[in-house]
């Protein structure tokens, strides 16, 4: 294990800033992991309140219809129109909320892993605004309290969040046999949310089960639903009657119990499930470290997931301290947000200067780069996530993004860009390719300066 | 094609392109076929009984009363249709065989009518029942199979990604106006920096060849501009074009004259629940320039040109009580190009009686919409009638040749 400091807080956190020492060891950054600093004074929206506003558009919407060609027609529009600026609003205070800490936090290996498990469990890329904001409650109750605990835990609370639900059309599913299913004519199972448990959240694709264990898990899962002003409910009447069988295992039944009982035992058994561990040991790798990561890092990492029965603390602490994750000749091109949020960092900002940004610096800013860059804020293209390799995010217009946000934002950013050397020597400490250096040096301000050491590869990779 | 980089003076550069580390020249790729396609897609929805008006069945003036304005002239185009005032300009692309329709048409989507779905659904040219949308857009299935396609063979163009190319095919994404922020001092050492990394280098390469193009010609000659300028003053709506779509057009008409084969960008704001005439007068005047303007700026090229004009569906054949109407499935699409054999009205009519409608409500549709960019394909770029229904439209009947180019 070969710990470096600006490596692990390159690849693993946040970046370097002047604000915050470097960490000395592992665990440094794994016990700043743990908690949330900022829980109390910067809250997220939750799960709760994103139901109550949906349901109070809802009522408004209706108010507004039904109220055309009377008199309160216009105060209806009024209240309708200020509900969803509203809801907007809270959506954007949410990005600023995740930049702040991440730019706040010393080292940011949470904010790190609370991105992969978001993008992992990726949901709310499709349908409109509304599904936009309610995709951030997603990661807010459902990812953030589990990145440093337990995998089957997020894995239950995922399945039982509405944003899930409906990302991946479990509201459309019913048994056919169910109370409801046999009264209607086009009700029917809907296998996404079995699929992509399987395919995407546990196992992966190239694990040993088939279309009927699909079919068999869908059946199972039917009864999970969400209602408007409710969220998360279970509906008996929507539930296939009679026991599945998911790969060998039998679950539910004649006098077994119902409702979310055998739902959790299958999520538990696909947890442990050994090719979890492979899959998700993979995919950590992939992303914090290498596109083609080093085949022993990925056993290290599995087989602790294995051991611990997915203990995410115990599994983060694996990914650091194989030697694997510290090679430096492959290193991964980061994404968009991490762009951002480690210039941010680079350039001095912390909680409160990112706290003081107003919405509409907030967008320019940072929401719009991001578009531009190919990554928008809560919008992965679909469940698969985001593209983990390079080229998907250097390519000619994106590349364009990146360079102009270096060379445009940081002096929007704040008054006082940083000498350009001291800035290279904090990223990039000793090993600055000798081009870079001289081309920093050779910069005819600081603005360019600074552009030139955000916009170079050395600094766009962990 | 190689004279317009011989004398790049960008501003961006600053410099002679010569001399420019950002710019090396071009190896003259042949782009594996002459043909143009351009698919504009309209997100909303499109009314297309009002866009293209069959005035000729009887039942149609009492279902659009709500919003047909009296004492408006009639753009008729065949005894049967009319084209919608905002679309006059085109009567003459009509005239001269350059402009067909293709109404009551649609993809195989049903009943659920929402825009997201449709969309994706049009834009993938897949679905059935139950089954899943492809992650990819047909267009870039055909990028797929085409031998001798490069990055820049296809382009789309806007800040979003559109589904429509998204896949494996190799295609370039651009947003018009792109420039490098950068001094000539800045680029120069910014290409150092970069040299080591061919990821970065080669890319952001790219990127100044891209952005140097759009800045290296004018699109059209001055005479052009008045020609143009006058053609847009006699239209409904407003000014011509909005800033955006027409850097657009100007930035499709500039890469079709260069490597670019295919071009695809959407317009949005046709969802027209209320309101409608004012927004399709100012959306389809919108449309019109823009189709004039691929026109004026290609010159020669409009000649091997089409331009598919798409929507996820069409709207209620009645008028609702907001002076618009709602989601539907009929509806209406627009070729334009010279390429084609224009002046032509496709799709079986169905008729407007209530049991004519699908589901009593919507203008039921009697052909495929993927079977017309079927046949544009076949024609243009030689694709087989058996890649066209299993790789690019998979589920689709091909049908007859509609004959719908020259």
């Amino acid at each position: 294990m070969r710990f470096d400091p600006l490596t692990a807080v390159t690849r693993f956190g946040g970046g370097p800033s002047p604000l915050h020492a470097l960490p000395t060891t592992a665990s440094d950054m794994l016990d700043e992991a743990r908690e949330d600093p900022f829980a109390g004074a910067h809250p997220f929206t939750t799960t709760d309140d994103f139901v109550a506003s949906e349901a109070l558009l809802a009522e408004l919407r209706s108010a507004r219809r039904n109220s055309r060609g009377t008199a309160e027609r216009e105060a209806n529009d009024e209240a309708f129109a200020e509900a969803r600026r509203a809801a907007q609003a809270r959506a954007n205070d949410d990005l600023k909320r995740s930049f702040l800490r991440q730019a706040g936090l010393a080292y940011g290996l949470r904010e790190r892993l609370v991105a992969f498990w978001s993008d992992h469990f990726a949901a709310g890329g499709r349908g409109g605004a509304a599904d936009r904001l309610a995709a951030l409650t997603l990661t807010s109750d459902a990812i953030r309290p589990h990145v440093m605990g337990s995998f089957t835990e997020m894995l239950r609370a995922v399945v039982r969040h509405p944003v899930m639900l409906r990302y991946l059309d479990q509201v459309r599913s019913m048994g056919p046999n169910s109370r409801v299913g046999r009264r209607r004519d086009n009700a029917g199972l809907n296998e996404n949310l079995a699929r992509e448990l399987l395919e995407l959240h546990t196992l992966g694709v190239g694990a040993p089960y088939d279309q009927r264990d699909v079919r068999e898990l869908a059946e199972l899962l039917t009864g999970l639903t969400v209602e408007r002003g409710e969220g998360f409910i279970f509906r008996e009447d929507f539930v296939e009657p009679g026991a599945e069988e998911v790969l060998g295992q039998t679950y539910g039944g004649r006098g077994k119990p119902g409702g979310l009982v055998p739902i959790d035992a299958v999520l538990d058994d696909l947890a442990r499930h050994p090719a979890t561990a492979d899959h998700i040991a993979r995919k950590l790798a992939v992303h914090f470290v290498s596109d083609t990561p080093d085949p022993a890092l990925v056993a290290h990492v599995a087989a602790r997931f294995r051991e611990t029965g997915g203990d995410l603390a115990e599994v983060a602490a694996a990914l650091l301290e194989h030697p694997g994750a510290w090679d430096l000749t492959r290193r991964n091109v980061k994404w968009p947000a991490l762009y951002i949020a480690s210039s941010l960092r680079a350039l001095g900002l912390g909680a409160a200067e990112v706290s003081a940004l107003d919405p509409r610096r907030v967008h320019q800013l940072i929401r719009r780069p991001l578009e531009g860059m190919g990554q928008p804020w809560t919008e992965p293209p679909d469940p698969a996530g985001f593209e983990e390799a390079d080229p998907s995010w250097i390519t000619p217009q994106a590349v364009a993004a990146r360079i102009n946000w270096a060379m445009r934002s940081p002096a929007r950013l704040t008054d006082a860009l940083p000498d350009p050397r001291e800035m290279l020597r904090l990223v990039a400490g000793d090993r600055a390719p000798g081009e870079l250096t001289f081309a920093v040096g050779a910069a005819e301000d600081r603005k360019v300066g600074v552009g030139l050491v955000l916009a170079s590869p050395t600094f766009q990779r962990v | 094609m190689m004279d317009r980089r011989k004398f790049l003076t960008s501003a961006v550069l600053g410099c002679s392109a010569a001399a420019s580390p950002l710019v090396t020249p071009l190896t003259l790729a042949s782009a594996p076929w002459e043909g143009r396609l351009v698919v504009i897609i309209l997100r909303g929805a499109l009314d297309g009984l009002d866009a293209v008006r069959p005035l000729g069945d009887p039942g149609y003036l009492a279902l659009r009363e709500g919003l047909l304005e009296t004492g408006a002239e009639d753009h008729g185009l065949d005894g049967f249709f009319a084209l919608h005032p905002g679309l006059a300009p085109l009567v003459p692309l009509w005239q001269a065989g350059e402009l067909s329709v293709a109404h009551a048409t649609s993809t195989p989507y049903r009943d659920k009518r929402s825009h997201f779905d449709g969309q994706a659904i049009l834009e993938a040219g897949a679905w059935a029942r139950g089954g899943d949308i492809p992650v990819d857009g047909w267009l870039n299935r055909l990028l797929q199979i085409a031998p001798g396609v490069e990055a820049r063979t296809a382009f789309s163009v806007g800040r979003e990604r559109m589904h429509l190319l998204a896949g494996a095919g190799p295609h370039a994404t651009w947003l018009p106006k792109t420039e490098l922020a950068l001094s000539a001092q800045a680029q120069q050492l910014l290409e150092l920096v970069y040299h080591e990394d061919p990821l970065f280098r080669d890319a952001a390469r790219q990127a100044g060849e891209i952005i140097a193009d759009v800045d290296a010609a004018p699109m059209m000659e001055e005479e052009d501009e008045a020609a143009m300028g006058s053609m847009m003053d006699g239209m409904a709506g407003g000014p011509g074009l909005g800033r955006f779509t027409g850097e657009v057009a100007r930035f499709v008409v500039e890469q079709l004259g260069l490597e670019t084969r295919i071009a695809a960008f959407s317009l949005g704001g046709w969802d027209t629940h209320s309101g409608q005439n004012a927004a399709l007068n100012r959306g389809l005047g919108q449309l019109a320039t823009t189709i004039l303007t691929l026109k004026a700026g290609l010159g020669p090229i409009w000649g091997k040109t089409a331009v598919l004009v798409m929507t996820e569906f069409g709207r209620t054949a009645r008028v609702n009580g907001n002076r618009g109407t709602d989601h539907g499935t009929g509806g209406a699409m627009l070729m334009a190009g010279g390429a084609l054999k224009g002046g032509q009205a496709f799709g079986g009519w169905p008729g407007l009686d209530e049991s004519d409608l699908y589901a009593g409500r919507d203008l039921m549709p009697t052909r495929d919409i993927r079977a017309y960019a079927g046949h544009i394909m076949r024609a243009m770029f030689g694709v087989s009638s058996g890649d066209l229904e299993r790789v690019i439209f998979p589920g689709l009947d091909l049908g007859e040749d509609p004959g719908l180019l020259l």
